[in-house]
């Protein structure tokens, strides 16, 4: 049978003259009716760029196919040459013959249209229907997604509508007019993990029902273990690597195949659970969180009268010991990060009660013993400061002055964290993303805190990079004997990092205990559900199930409370709250 | 800096403006140096209304004062005005825009209708209006325009203000302990720099044009100072007779609003990130 694409020596060049830059260079493969193939690399390996080579996308990026050949099978049988096709042509392909869906759902939909008539326009324009045709078979496209209440979501605008849903619009979309071929751009690194599996489900049942090609780009290559028939990996725009997937994940042959395969975290169900730090109860916490609660009123009504209170975090406790890491995992919208911004003081708790263990500060007294680590490197570090400057600010803010020894510390800190000598006259462009994020570190560290807070400190990182980012932090953590409150959404490095984890939903932990006891036995329903959805290489060949549950409202009456706790406890350290 | 003036140079537009601009400057620094053909104020009565010539570059008025002189003179009066009353409304407008921009509700709600009222006027006849009331002179128009300028320098500065208020290193720095006026001026204010410096070299147009109006009106530079406004108005009667009288202060006050044009322009180019050349 022959290949529906067969990509061959594909060159991709962006910029012209001195400046041209080649992003892909010499790709090959075939991929068959019917077949995924999942393209696996890290952020600027050219796996982008090639997929948007196909559907010659990449020209409106300002890149070039410089050479090489790109050959689709069309549906009337005859063979077309993508590389030399008309804009005309390719605008008939896009969408008719090759759909595509890209990473963030809320951003590939015009906020100000129902999607039930961006999902018509497509019908209008391949298929030409009109009115109530085209309105049908909208309807019939939100159901194939598994959409439930189709009708009625066809009237809605995508703010109405979570990410996992709108990314189940895309698709519909993408499938829109049966394409023979799907390009699934990271369709799903935006998303919740939960959300991730029932997306990944669907994306392997709708393949079976129209037997159509797949091409699958991720990072994380323990996504592609449950969809893919045949993985390439890409390195800085070649592929190292390609086979069957079988071959790929048991034998690799490949340097970085294997380097991605080992170093980079995988969640093994709490086996790789970090085996030190065994907790004495009779130790000073480092932080200590009791009775947290955060709420938003809401205002309604002609005079603004408060009507009820979204509930971000509703009775929050842990306690956080010196050299332990306390993991808070949950999905977006839970309150972890809200659990951690009120510890810092940047969102005002509504009730609650902390103390903090003091301690001699080097440089100077301070009164925050807790500092913070942000999930974007991008965005935490002012792009006009040069590095001096911005590890001078949190001394500068303790009210010490900046002499030799603050200097001193500044290099020793830099060196400490694994960035170059003559950093502190650079700015933070021409650091990477994992060097931003040691910078940041750096920053965090310069006031010798007890207690520091990494919000999702690694999710933003390659996956490599976080690898060796989670190394220095546990080092790190045994060197200064720090307290870490590491919140994550991603079990696989929660589980490399966290002594301790407390799962929160709905602005509740509802599970708590020994990161190995959590991981291997969790307990309450939501925790196995979280763990369930986690990709993993050894559980490639189980299946999800559906679940299109939405996460409950936050938003209560005015003066609830919520009824007090009830909790179970299983073994010396987990406790699960009983559901009622 | 050297780079910076070296991508200026290399922006089509940015060359042409820059030269203009830097021409204005070397003359208006001659003038106030006093290196005029003549003294602007010297009367030659036998060349009263003389065409120009070898001796008089741009012939002389109606008193037979010598225009070339009168304009480099004009030219530093104008400038003088309208470098004051852009460095008021900037540092005024900065300063607004920022508070209103951090301390937001009540404070920002007054201010920016405030600043829309004072839009809602045409910029001239506010300036006019603020003039009239407190009596003319050079230094009420460095005032006037200065008032008048103002809201537009808020508005520049509020709008990414708030942006950058809630970027993550801000956070970070509130996490510190930092002071707010740290916060402010590192955080908030040296982000602004780039879209300041735009602003900044369109307003310094903006506001020659409202000096010339002024003047032309009577309520600007007083005679017998020279200014380009006051020289364009003396010129009205004689258009017919002595048409120079009219013809180079006119293209004089019109290669200098498109010299700063130019080159804001090319400094928008150069210093936003998203329209810079890779």
């Amino acid at each position: 049978m022959s290949p529906i694409l067969s990509v061959s020596d594909l060159h991709v060049g962006f910029g012209r003259g001195a400046k041209a830059r080649e992003v892909v260079r010499g790709v090959s493969f075939d991929l068959a009716a019917g077949e995924t193939l999942a393209i696996v690399g890290e952020s600027g390996s050219g796996k982008s760029v090639t997929a948007l080579s196909i559907n010659r996308l990449v020209d409106y990026g300002g890149g070039r196919i410089t050479n090489g050949s790109i050959r689709l099978l069309r549906t009337d049988g005859k063979i077309s040459e993508l590389t030399e096709a008309s804009e005309k042509e390719l605008t008939r392909i896009r969408g008719g013959e090759i759909g595509m869906i890209f990473q963030e759902p809320m951003t590939s939909l015009n906020p100000v249209l129902t999607i039930g008539r961006q999902i018509e326009e497509s019908f209008r324009l391949h298929r030409g229907l009109t009115g109530n045709q085209a309105r049908a078979a909208a309807k019939d496209a939100l159901d194939r997604v598994r959409i439930p209440d189709a009708e009625r979501r066809l009237t809605y605008t995508p703010n109405q509508l979570s990410g996992g849903m709108l990314q189940r619009v895309m698709i519909a979309m993408a499938l829109a007019c049966n394409p023979r071929l799907l390009i699934a751009d990271e369709p799903t690194t935006a998303l919740d993990v939960t959300v991730q599996a029932q997306i990944m489900a669907l994306l392997a049942e709708l393949k079976r029902e129209t037997g159509m090609s797949m091409i699958f780009i991720t990072h994380d290559i323990g996504l592609v273990a449950g969809i893919a028939d045949r993985v390439m990996v890409m390195q800085d725009g070649q592929a190292v690597e390609q086979g069957e997937l079988g071959q790929i994940l048991d034998h690799p042959k490949h340097p970085y195949t294997q380097h991605l395969l080992h170093a980079v975290p995988h969640f093994s169900g709490g086996n790789a659970a970090r085996p030190d730090g065994q907790r004495e109860r009779t130790a000073e916490p480092a932080l200590k969180v009791d009775g947290l609660v955060v709420r938003y009123p809401l205002k309604g009504g002609w005079f603004g009268r408060p009507t009820g209170a979204v509930h971000a975090v509703d009775g929050v406790d842990f306690d956080l010991l010196p050299g332990e890491t306390l993991a808070v995992v949950g999905e977006s919208g839970s309150g972890k990060s809200t659990t951690a911004r009120a510890v810092l003081g940047l969102v005002p708790a509504t009730r609650g009660a902390f103390s903090m263990a003091r301690r001699e500060l080097v440089a100077g007294d301070s009164n925050l013993p807790v500092q913070m680590v942000f999930q974007n490197p991008y965005a935490s570090l002012n792009p006009r400061l040069s590095v001096d400057s911005i590890l001078a600010e949190p001394v500068i803010a303790s009210g010490v002055r900046i002499d030799a020894a603050v200097r001193d510390r500044m290099k020793m800190l830099l060196k400490r964290v694994g960035l170059p000598e003559n950093s502190l006259e650079r700015y933070p462009h021409e650091f990477s993303g994992g060097q931003r994020q040691r910078l940041c570190i750096a920053r965090a560290l310069m006031l010798n805190p007890s207690v520091v807070v990494l919000d999702e400190a690694v999710s933003a990182l390659d996956v490599s990079v976080q690898a060796r980012v989670l190394e220095l932090l546990i080092d790190l953590q045994k060197e200064y004997g720090l307290a870490y409150l590491f919140i994550s959404h991603d079990m696989a490095v929660v589980e490399r990092i966290a002594h301790r984890i407390a799962v929160i939903y709905a602005g509740q932990i509802v599970e708590i205990g020994d990161a190995r006891s959590v991981l291997s036995a969790p307990r309450h329903p939501y925790t196995k559900k979280l763990i369930a959805a986690v990709p993993t290489i050894d559980r490639r060949h189980e299946t999800f199930e559906l679940d299109t549950r939405q996460v409950p409202s936050l938003v209560r009456p005015l003066g609830f409370e919520p009824p007090k706790a009830r909790w179970m406890e299983y073994g010396p350290d987990h406790k699960v709250r009983a559901e009622a | 800096m050297m780079g910076f003036l070296r991508s200026i140079f290399a922006h089509p537009s940015g060359r042409i403006g820059g030269a203009i601009v830097a021409a204005y400057l070397l003359i208006a620094i001659l003038g106030a140096l006093g290196l005029t053909p003549y003294d602007p104020l010297m009367q030659f009565r036998i060349d009263r209304l003389h065409a120009p010539t070898v001796a008089y570059w741009m012939g002389t008025d109606l008193f037979g004062r010598d225009v070339a002189s009168r304009l480099m003179k004009g030219i530093g009066q104008s400038f003088t005005v309208a470098f004051f009353s852009v460095a008021i409304a900037t540092a005024a407008g900065t300063v607004l825009g920022l508070t209103t921009a951090w301390f937001g509700k009540r404070w920002d709600a007054i201010l920016m209708r405030l600043m829309d009222v004072l839009l809602a006027f045409p910029a001239i006849l506010l300036a006019l209006l603020i003039v009239t009331v407190v009596g003319p002179g050079t230094w009420t128009s460095v005032a006037a325009i200065g008032i008048v300028y103002t809201p537009i320098f808020t508005r520049v500065v509020r709008g990414p203000a708030l942006s950058l208020k809630s970027r993550e290193f801000v956070d970070a720095a509130r996490t510190f302990g930092s002071s707010r006026f740290y916060i402010l001026t590192r955080h908030l204010l040296l982000n602004l720099v780039a879209p300041l410096t735009v602003q900044v070299t369109l307003a310094l147009a903006w506001a020659l044009l409202t000096e010339a109006g002024l003047s032309f009106l009577g309520l600007g530079t007083q005679p017998p100072a020279a200014s380009l406004g006051l020289m364009l108005s003396d010129s009205r009667n004689l258009m017919e007779s002595a048409p120079w009288l009219m013809i180079f202060p006119g293209i004089t006050i019109m290669l200098s609003i498109l010299g700063f044009n130019l080159l804001g322009d090319a400094l928008r180019d150069i210093l936003d990130p998203k329209t810079r050349r890779a």
